[in-house]
């Protein structure tokens, strides 16, 4: 039944259809991964039938030209090396392929027409269901010359966890590279010292990572005993 | 006390006390090592002068637990005498696992969280985590106009509460005790006005996705204006204590240099940067929550040193008080306006109300619940239990929070709880300036250069 259910997902319209963003064709809307059940049951505990429910999650859809405003000028000044681009809520995301982020970096920041000086720090994101893409580095740069603001987003499977990285280009990155590999263990090639920062050294694992679990004790109260937070019945 | 432990030459032998169960010997392989906790003094330094590698590098490790490192920083100086020739900064003491376990409870119950990063500017963290899920739930336009002056209102008393200690203990740090004296002397007034407005002094979780959580109390605008008269008589004290100070000039000027393309290199933001003399401020270049509205300067200085960043966090508290009277004038006309966005399916369904037995749910609301309407009472237990949902994406809103940039990502996979939220927080950026400020000077500059880049280690450590 759950099969029939998920072949449906490629109807699902895109979520955001708003004029600055062109929806994509059916078909090419980002699913990644799908939602079941509501309240957190499944088995015999679910009454209600709830558990049953499965939703497709939707990612913003890839946009197409013309991007609008200045997004265009950012888009050429990069062409060839983006993936794809996705606009929503007024933010403009690049996505693009790791072999190609040092060269986007070093474009951004130097050409007059971009002047990106200012990395705000990466960023990792880990979609376990994001399938030959799950650990996402999520760079913001802000562009104090033109008052701008891009995102780049390099998708690289966890089989394979290795982004080059930007130290050269901005140095800031750093400790945000570091950080990252303590959280989501991306290899960042080229840092110099790739090591832990805010987890102690010899820490097992990589703590931000959805495979690893929050960890706590129950807590007893008059009798009763209430699990930790992750183990805790909740609504998904 | 102060603990340090150097190690020297490269023998594995060990001297100075091994009677702390925390520091055993056994830490370091290399070199030697003498704790120090306090024991007689002389009996270390003949203890190391009279080692033959004592012209050898020393390492010393000032910190986590360290009264001039502002809180749990770990900084790892090599040593020429008095010359640092490298500083390191060891952090992560503080890491409380708060982005992690923001992952695990709603939209709503993420500002309880993120508020205790950055201690000293709580209102900050929520402000930029609520203008993230705002963004992502599409409802930036429909927030309130009292909901936005009131947070306008907050940052900016935070500011100034943020900037005084700063200063407080930047001063203290130096050995000018009055000036932290008087310094949290003047932060007592604001966390007051804290308290009187959220009901707590920090921690307050008082921005949420929609608006805040709370109108006004009566009077509070009279306390916020008596505040600001009184901050017009107080602040020129700083001035008069430090500006011209021979003392507090030798001790800041030209000490934790840095330049324009250091600083974006580095990715320093917020008072450092504006002491090159670079006007960036979000409040100004990338407006939010409707400062574009408010009548302010961005302050600079052209010092790139500590002493411009003192002068700067100094004029920014008038910028502060300029805003803040702004906004309470606005306030005055907006009696009675709602603080919650008007969307019934995001506001949180009841407002506080002070009763008998102290702070709770208001009874009017209590009765419409459980005597008037079943529907509003599955509304409300719908909306504080499973919360609502975001639409899938992502959002980056930063905002000028005293120390610089301060971002939330938020990631959101159309659930109840936010699927990822990560903040750049500008203690964790600016603290990287550390070695560039540092290397070839004193050791005493080390602790001046630190306190001008203002690290709050709950904000770094996360």
């Amino acid at each position: 039944m759950s099969d029939e259910k998920q072949d449906k997902q490629v109807e699902q319209p895109a979520v955001e259809q708003s004029p600055e963003n062109v929806p994509a064709p059916v078909g090419e809307v980002e699913t990644v991964g799908r939602r079941t059940g509501m309240f957190g049951v499944t088995g015999t505990g679910d009454t209600s039938g709830y558990g049953g429910l499965v939703a497709p999650i939707a990612y913003p859809p890839a946009a197409r030209r013309p991007f609008g405003g200045w997004f265009d000028t950012v888009a050429d000044g990069l062409d060839g090396l983006i993936e794809k681009v996705v606009i929503h809520r007024g933010e403009i995301t690049f996505h693009i392929h790791r072999d190609n982020l040092t060269v986007v970096a070093q474009k951004l920041r130097d050409d007059p027409t971009l002047r990106f000086e200012l990395c705000s720090g990466v960023s990792g994101v880990h979609y376990p269901d994001d399938h030959g893409r799950e650990l996402h580095a999520v760079y913001h740069l802000l562009s104090m010359t033109w008052n701008r603001r891009v995102r780049l987003e390099v998708s690289v499977p966890d089989a394979d966890p290795h982004i080059p990285s930007l130290i050269a280009t901005y140095p800031t990155a750093d400790w945000h590279e570091r950080e990252t590999w303590d959280f989501f263990g991306i290899i960042f090639d080229g840092h110099p010292a790739l090591t832990r920062i805010q987890m102690p050294d010899d820490w097992p694992g990589h703590p931000q990572r959805k495979d690893y679990p929050l960890g706590g004790i129950p807590v007893e109260y008059k009798g009763a005993t209430i699990p930790p937070p992750d183990q805790r019945r909740s609504y998904n | 006390m102060v603990s340090t432990s150097s190690t020297t030459g490269s023998q594995g032998s060990t001297t100075g006390s091994n009677d702390d169960m925390y520091a055993g010997a056994s830490d370091t392989t290399e070199g030697r090592v003498f704790t120090v906790t306090g024991q007689d003094w002389d009996s270390l330094v003949e203890s190391i002068g009279g080692d033959a590698g004592a012209d050898e590098r020393i390492v010393v490790n000032m910190g986590p637990q360290h009264p001039s490192t502002h809180g749990v920083l770990r900084l790892i100086l090599e040593l020429e005498g008095e010359t640092v020739t490298e500083a390191r900064c060891g952090i992560g003491y503080l890491h409380t696992g708060i982005e992690k376990n923001m992952e695990f409870r709603s939209w709503v119950q993420g500002v309880t969280f993120c508020t205790r990063m950055d201690y000293l500017a709580p209102f900050h963290n929520e402000l930029t985590y609520c203008l993230g899920v705002e963004r992502l739930l599409d409802i930036e336009d429909q927030i309130p106009e009292k909901a936005n002056v009131m947070r306008v209102l907050l940052s900016e008393l935070n500011r100034i509460s943020s900037h005084l200690v700063a200063i407080a203990t930047g001063g203290m740090e130096i050995g000018a005790l009055t000036v932290m004296t008087i310094g949290f002397r003047e932060r007592e007034l604001v966390l007051d006005l804290f308290e009187l407005i959220t009901g707590l002094r920090m921690n307050h979780a008082f921005f949420r996705p929609g608006g805040v959580a709370q109108d006004l109390p009566p009077g509070a605008l009279d306390e916020i204006r008596d505040f600001v008269a009184l901050m017009k008589k107080r602040l020129p004290e700083y001035a008069d204590l430090c500006n011209a100070n021979p003392i507090f000039k030798a001790r800041l000027e030209n000490v934790g240099h840095l330049d324009l393309a250091g600083c974006l290199a580095l990715g320093i933001t917020g008072p450092v940067l504006r002491s090159t003399g670079y006007a960036w401020d979000l409040r100004k270049t990338q407006p939010y929550s409707g400062y574009e509205d408010y009548d302010f300067d961005v302050q600079t200085w052209d010092t790139s040193d500590s002493y411009g960043r003192f002068r700067i966090r100094l004029n920014e508290m008038w910028e502060s008080l300029k805003i803040i009277e702004q906004a309470a004038d606005r306030l005055a006309g907006l009696e009675g306006a709602p603080v919650m966005i008007a969307d019934k399916k995001i506001a949180w369904p009841s407002q506080l109300a002070i009763g008998s037995d102290g702070m709770g749910n208001s009874l009017d609301h209590i009765r419409h619940i459980m005597g008037e309407s079943m529907e509003a009472l599955i509304h409300h237990f719908k909306l504080v239990t499973e919360g609502f949902r975001v639409p899938p994406g992502q959002a980056y809103v930063p905002v000028e929070s005293p120390r610089g940039e301060l971002g939330a990502h938020v990631v959101s996979d159309g659930g109840t709880k936010p699927f990822r939220a990560h903040f750049r927080d500008p203690s964790f950026t600016n603290l990287q300036a550390t070695s560039v400020m540092s290397e070839g000077g004193m050791v005493a500059d080390v602790i001046v250069a630190i306190a001008s880049i203002d690290p709050v280690m709950g904000g770094v450590d996360r």
